[in-house]
């Protein structure tokens, strides 16, 4: 898995290359996490674009980033989901709290 | 198509489980399935290992047997751990029910097993450890 983040002002956005499972979703929340607790952002953007396998620790993933950032009354946006990507976000609901594009 | 099968076996280390749903799809080619099935079945493999990494031998690492057969246009997959097993598998399969919460597991495993494939059943016993047994059909070009 690779994670490229973009800083713009207040918001951090969060690329991810690969394959997002129980072993990435692991060795990149460290990763991640260490950034979002910099306080210095109060939106979250993953972009999936390089995404080429998720499944349900993927979701697990992103309701925990969700989580962190709430705790800075900040949210959570996904872009560039495909259709893999897709099926599993519409299947966890996860859309009621999280923005996807 | 003649029977044919493969099976593995692997140590219960997650980074083997982008291995485990590669090699079934892999092997599951043989039916030139679409991406979407193949994606299907790639995901549902990467669920059932999974379940067996975190829950059926928790901290430490046993073998997962993984086997896949194909019987005409039906792909039978079968993942077995031999670790601490389910107590409640109808619970366990419950959407959003997980043990582990702690370790930002969404409780969808099972859901996601039962969505993407035709077939799913759980066979699990205490102390014995857990077999899922999953089947799909792939559609016929």
């Amino acid at each position: 898995m690779n994670i490229e983040f973009i800083e713009s002002g207040q918001a951090l956005t969060i690329r991810l290359k690969g394959e997002l499972d129980h072993h990435t979703a692991d060795e990149s929340r460290v990763l991640i996490d260490e950034k979002i607790n910099e306080g210095k952002f109060n939106k979250i953007v993953i972009d999936f674009k390089g995404l080429d396998f998720i499944d349900s620790s993927g979701i697990g993933f992103v309701i925990g980033r969700y989580k962190l950032i709430r705790k800075r009354n900040g949210s959570v946006e996904i872009i560039n989901a495909g259709k893999k990507v897709r099926k599993i976000l519409d299947m966890s609901g996860i859309g009621k709290i999280i923005e996807i594009k | 198509m003649q029977n044919n099968y493969v099976t593995f076996k692997i140590p219960s280390l997650s980074i083997n489980e982008s291995f485990a749903r590669s090699a079934v799809a892999a092997f599951c080619s043989i039916l030139n399935p679409t991406i979407g099935e193949i994606n299907d079945i790639k995901t549902a493999v990467s669920e059932a290992v999974t379940n067996a990494v975190i829950h059926g031998y928790e901290n430490t690492v046993g073998e997962i047997e993984i086997s896949c057969r194909i019987k005409g246009q039906v792909v039978e997959i079968i993942i077995e751990d031999f670790g601490c097993g389910i107590i409640d598998v109808n619970k366990a399969k419950e959407p959003l029910f997980t043990t582990k919460p702690e370790l930002e597991r969404s409780g969808m495993g099972f859901a996601v097993m039962e969505s993407y494939m035709d077939e799913v059943v759980v066979l699990s016993e205490k102390d014995v450890g857990t077999k899922i047994v999953m089947r799909k059909k792939i559609s016929e070009k």
